[in-house]
């Protein structure tokens, strides 16, 4: 089998794709199997056109991409028995029911599983004898993933997923895909901007701005480099300027600097110049997601 | 609606506790500053120190726990490296984790936690400029309030 002979569900390397107004511009990136990769970027960051790179549907301009060991897209249809694609423009037929949408996956899918499909509807509220018309968006949202679920693909592409969805509804899915991981050497790659859901579930995040990337790491060791120093700076002392420090707010004796390359040294040199470090927070998802996007932006500008 | 009527004001309410499975009980905070794998450690440890999770008891594997709480592998993962740092539990390749074998480990672990709480009173305490005799005092003070508080309840 050729796509047990890499441990990466997912390789892009050096991916470029150029349109008219917009550039995917050298996209590296790497999701080892098993593992869930979150990605992650404002409104057309470049994260839906990524996902079709990577699909297959979008061809690159220069680049390789490689989907569970298959080279894209020229290896596509080999490729995708074992992917499952949820995005939120997929079209289900809304004259048909859920029903007749499970039982059409069944007759494709050899690794369909009826009891999972059957639990799915369950978990999810939907019943299966309706017709796709008369349905919510939430519940559209969640029949579309169960018919990719209940498939048991190696790779679940899920271009956001919980867009739209209420709290609950929300819950359900990520419970379903944490639920996934179970299962050794399945992975998933998700796409939102929902960054709590890609807190939450993400061994790998992946930052997206403008067509770059401008992170991606495994989530531990990257929220750990970020750091809020809440600092007191005496009358007459300036704050130095410190490497790994991408922002500084001063108000009178008040000041709080943030840092995307933290280390103990740091606090050290602001003490050294007599400024006091009052405190040291770690910082969530969202207000690194936003010092971020402002920092890059700053940079690209300069 | 037979069931409000029922309701007599007069009666103790009643306290459900639900026992769901061993490690049902977890819960993450999204407001909660900390991060989740401190969060993880943090509940894990009150679990030893209270005695529900006895030494050398085998605990659940870094993949199902994260099955469970619904969080990312990694993030069991760094609580599990974590508390294998600090003795707490240990991880054997192949056979998963279990609570440390160590006699007295529920009350070390409490002992630190006074330590902690002992160096921020410190800390504070300094920021006052209060002499460390009057923190003594303060703290002798505050253990005859718990005495005095506990007795109350009995």
């Amino acid at each position: 089998m050729n796509d047990l002979t890499t441990d990466l569900a997912v390789e892009l390397s050096g991916v470029s794709k150029k349109y008219r107004y917009f550039t995917l511009e050298e996209i590296h990136l790497k999701l080892p199997r098993g593992q869930i990769m979150g990605l992650i970027g404002a409104n057309g960051a470049g994260k839906s056109t990524t996902i079709r790179v990577l699909m297959g549907l979008v061809h690159q301009d220069s680049g390789e991409v490689r989907v569970l060991g298959h080279s894209m897209p020229a290896e596509q249809v080999a490729a995708k028995w074992d992917i499952g694609f949820a995005s939120e423009d997929m079209r289900l037929y809304d004259s048909m029911t859920l029903d007749w949408h499970m039982r059409f996956m069944r007759s494709i899918f050899p690794n369909w599983d009826p009891a999972y499909a059957q639990l799915l509807l369950k978990r999810f509220g939907l019943r299966a004898e309706q017709q796709i018309k008369g349905i919510s968006h939430g519940q559209r949202v969640k029949a579309a993933l169960l018919l990719v679920l209940a498939r048991k693909p190696q790779l679940l592409v899920l271009d956001e997923p919980t867009t739209g969805l209420d709290p609950v509804a929300r819950h359900e899915v990520l419970r379903e895909l944490t639920g996934v991981m179970a299962e050794e050497g399945r992975s998933i790659l998700f796409s939102s901007h929902n960054t709590q859901d890609v807190e939450q579930i993400s061994d790998q995040i992946t930052f997206i701005d403008r067509g770059r990337i401008i992170d991606s790491m495994d989530k531990e060791t990257y929220l750990d480099r970020w750091r809020r120093l809440r600092l007191e700076v005496p009358l007459g002392i300036e704050l130095p300027p410190l490497p790994g420090i991408v922002g500084v707010q001063r108000q009178g004796r008040l000041a709080v600097a943030t840092s995307n390359a933290f280390a103990p040294d740091l606090a050290h040199a602001y003490e050294d110049t007599g400024v006091r470090v009052q405190s040291i927070e770690s910082m969530t998802l969202e207000e690194i997601f936003v010092a971020n996007v402002e920092h890059s932006r700053e940079e690209v500008e300069a | 609606m037979n069931r409000t009527k029922q309701v007599d004001k007069d009666r103790a309410v009643p306290v459900y506790t639900v026992y769901i499975q061993m490690y049902g009980t977890f819960t993450l905070s999204q407001s909660d500053k900390r991060p989740m794998y401190f969060q993880i450690m943090e509940q894990i440890k009150q679990r030893i120190m209270i005695g529900d999770w006895a030494e050398g008891q085998p605990i659940p594997s870094i993949r199902q726990l994260a099955v469970d709480l619904q969080v990312s592998v990694i993030t069991v993962k760094r609580a599990y490296y974590e508390l294998e740092r600090e003795g707490v539990i240990i991880t054997q390749h192949g056979k998963g984790s279990h609570v440390a074998s160590t006699s007295g480990l529920g009350d070390r672990l409490r002992e630190q936690e006074l330590e902690q709480h002992l160096e921020q009173a410190a800390r504070i305490a300094a920021q006052l400029r209060m002499p460390p005799k009057r923190l003594v005092e303060r703290l002798r003070e505050a253990g005859d309030r718990v005495a005095e508080k506990d007795k109350e309840l009995i």
